[in-house]
């Protein structure tokens, strides 16, 4: 607690004290009021003062004021009790609520603890130590164990393991040694190491995910939004009201101290407080605990959209696989003069299918061995090795070649080895799937996710096969990467729901930017992919998704119950007061008491569950 | 256009922070004004070339509604 906070609880406590003296002193009349007066002055004065000065500066609507007004209006009627009730209960709504918001802010600040506020820095001959804002790109840095790492850089030095939970949520180290990148915000764990400055303070990871994560708050939800209109009229309309519920009836016939009083309680349910506090502080707090677990989430309203997901379109390469290539399988005579075969053609090629054939065949390739390589775009390698001509590639150069390969159906990407008689041989190659892709995947479809597609560059079978072992329901093959966008469109256009997108970020910005939420994987360390999405999950691990849903939905859901809730308290209070049912105690309780419930329900986001 | 993002110091109520901001919004010239009560930060977009006077502005908006809170860089 601050030293305000403090004071003011120093105050409501003394005033409760004295509240409840007050009921036991036997006076009556004008002594009972100067009784009371005490507790009421003691909690109320700063809102007394305030409420004169807002008066002088012409703001009639501020809360201050109009709990003033009810409250000494109360005295006034002789209600002595109502009339402290007002104002110390009034103070016991804000301090809880700025207890709350501390609270919160905290909370997020842990988060914002990412950046260590000094850096080892190696300058002429020695190790001095900097803010890590003047540290320099290229500079050497130096991280002892225990320490964060104050920059993005490379290692040059050293080898450790980095505890990267802050960042991404993951709990496993991760092991660096020379030549790795690394990010700032991670906690070195075991060995010394000397960095290589690769970006400025600003431009590093932790720097920017804080920015982002603070810049969140402003991008406002649907929810939002209503509540900020619905405060801008609701606080004038209820006092228009009380000065309707004031005057009218006393002047044919009613009774002039009961309406007064019934038009104190609508000025003292008259402040939105409750919802303008609690709505906001919902998503900020779901924003929070979504980052915690390694899920940035790039606005209120993308959390908002996430929650309502229906639709989730994967791209397949680098999100449900894992983007490398390797040999399942090979047919044909002798297996190993196929891949020796087929690896020695494609030597020269840097695409990762050719990696993975010489990484399979293991031997070492030689350059004298083969001659007169010559790629074909698009269907393969033709070469000579040992003086024989071969032709490496896929079933539209064997056409070429006139052979018709007679080889069992294989899921993959088939690579055919042929001679000038004849095709002796197929490879098949394929991509492996990431461990808990389908259990991601079902998790998905027991949220209610109604459908799922998967987007491929890959030929038909093989997306079938892929779709149907992780249990996507829709596979759209043979897609270059423009087809991505449209396909992703086409699929906007039949669903009235929010499309997901999913993709690494990697060369799908395109298609993370036309869907309603992009959500790309892996970001840790990609600029591009924080950029581009909506939300980020810094670690490569589909699991975060429903995780993130299941936030999501969360957060919404305390929103909805905190504006449904104090809308619903707030007008049935006024209406029964109107009725004089209510008494100022249900009034107060309709300010200050849902104030609290909402904030306390606001606060489930903050969880760590 | 121009952008930049302000520190409000002392803002203590939540619905004060939004009449500032819908005050600040009138100033001629602001094309976007969000204050975040949550992180205490006023997101200002305007013309090109009038922060100051706008800024200037905001400042007699937020004392009137709020007399202790201060708009920082």
């Amino acid at each position: 607690m601050t030293k305000k906070q403090k004071r003011m609880l120093a105050a409501i406590l003394i005033s409760a004290v004295l509240f409840v003296v007050a009921w036991l002193v036997p006076v009556r009349g004008p002594w009972k009021a100067a009784v009371f007066a005490f507790p009421s002055l003691i909690v109320g004065l700063p809102v007394l003062k305030n409420a004169v000065m807002s008066v002088f500066r012409g703001q009639l609507l501020d809360e201050n004021f109009l709990m003033a007004i009810a409250s000494v209006g109360a005295f006034i009627l002789g209600e002595y009790p109502e009339g402290v009730a007002v104002v110390l209960f009034y103070r016991v709504g804000e301090l809880f609520e700025s207890c709350a918001v501390g609270k919160s802010r905290k909370s997020v600040a842990e988060l914002m603890t990412l950046c260590p506020d000094e850096a080892t820095v190696f300058r002429e001959g020695k190790w001095v130590t900097l803010s890590p804002d003047d540290v320099e790109i290229g500079q050497s840095v130096r991280v002892l164990p225990g320490e964060k790492i104050p920059l993005d850089g490379t290692v040059i030095e050293g080898a450790s393991s980095l505890d990267t939970r802050s960042l991404t949520g993951e709990s496993v180290p991760r092991d660096v040694t020379e030549g790795d990148s690394v990010f700032s915000g991670c906690v070195n764990l075991s060995g010394v190491l000397v960095l290589r400055v690769e970006k400025s303070f600003g431009e590093s990871t932790a720097s920017k995910i804080l920015s982002l994560v603070e810049d969140a708050a402003a991008h406002r939800s649907k929810s939002e939004s209503f509540v900020t209109s619905f405060a801008r009229w609701y606080t004038p309309t209820v006092i228009g009201v009380a000065v309707l519920v004031g005057i009218l009836p006393p002047l044919f016939g009613g009774e002039w101290s009961v309406w007064i009083y019934r038009a104190l309680e609508f000025l003292v349910v008259s402040c939105p407080c409750a919802l303008v506090i609690s709505v906001p502080l919902t998503y900020f707090g779901g924003i929070g605990g979504a980052s915690r677990k390694g899920i940035l989430v790039k606005g209120s309203d993308r959390l908002e959209a996430l929650a309502k997901t229906d639709v989730m379109v994967f791209d397949k390469t680098g999100t449900l696989t894992h983007g490398i290539f390797e040999v399942v399988s090979v047919e044909g005579e002798s297996p190993e003069k196929i891949l020796e075969i087929a690896a020695l053609c494609e030597q020269f090629s840097t695409h990762p299918i050719a990696r993975s054939l010489r990484e399979k065949w293991g031997g070492r390739v030689s350059e004298d061995r083969v001659s007169h390589v010559e790629e074909i775009a698009g269907f393969g390698v033709c070469a000579k090795v040992d003086g024989v001509q071969y032709y490496v590639g896929n079933e539209s150069l064997m056409r070429q070649k006139r052979h018709s390969p007679t080889f069992a159906q294989t899921i993959g990407t088939r690579i055919f080895v042929a001679s000038d008689t004849e095709c002796f041989g197929v490879i098949t190659i394929s991509d492996r799937l990431k461990d808990n892709a389908s259990a991601a995947l079902s998790a998905l479809r027991r949220l209610g996710i109604r459908r799922t597609v998967m987007l491929t560059g890959d030929g038909v079978a093989s997306a079938q096969s892929i779709a149907s072992q992780v249990g996507i329901g829709e596979a759209r093959a043979n897609l270059l990467p423009q087809d991505k966008v449209s396909a992703l469109r086409e699929i906007s256009a039949d669903t009235k729901g929010t499309v997901a997108f999913v993709g690494d970020g990697m060369n799908d910005a395109p298609v993370l930017t036309a869907a309603d939420i992009g959500i790309a994987m892996g970001g840790l360390g990609s600029d591009a992919a924080i950029e581009a999405a909506d939300v980020v999950l810094m670690h490569d691990d589909l699991s975060a998704l429903p995780q993130g849903i299941l936030l999501a939905r969360k957060t919404h859901r305390i929103v909805m119950e905190n504006m449904f809730f104090s809308i619903a308290i707030k007008i049935l209070v006024m209406f029964l007061c109107a009725l004089g049912v209510a008494n100022m105690w249900h009034a107060v309780f309709a300010d200050v008491g849902v104030s609290v419930l909402a904030i306390l329900n606001a606060l489930r986001t903050l969880s760590r569950k | 256009m121009m952008k930049k993002i302000y520190h409000i110091e002392n803002l203590c109520c939540a619905n004060c922070a939004r009449k500032i901001e819908d005050g600040i919004r009138k100033i001629s010239g602001v094309i976007d004004a969000k204050i975040v009560f949550m992180t205490m930060k006023l997101h200002l977009q305007t013309e090109e070339g009038c922060l100051e006077s706008v800024l200037a502005e905001a400042r007699k908006i937020a004392k009137k509604i709020e007399p202790d809170c201060e708009i920082v860089e």
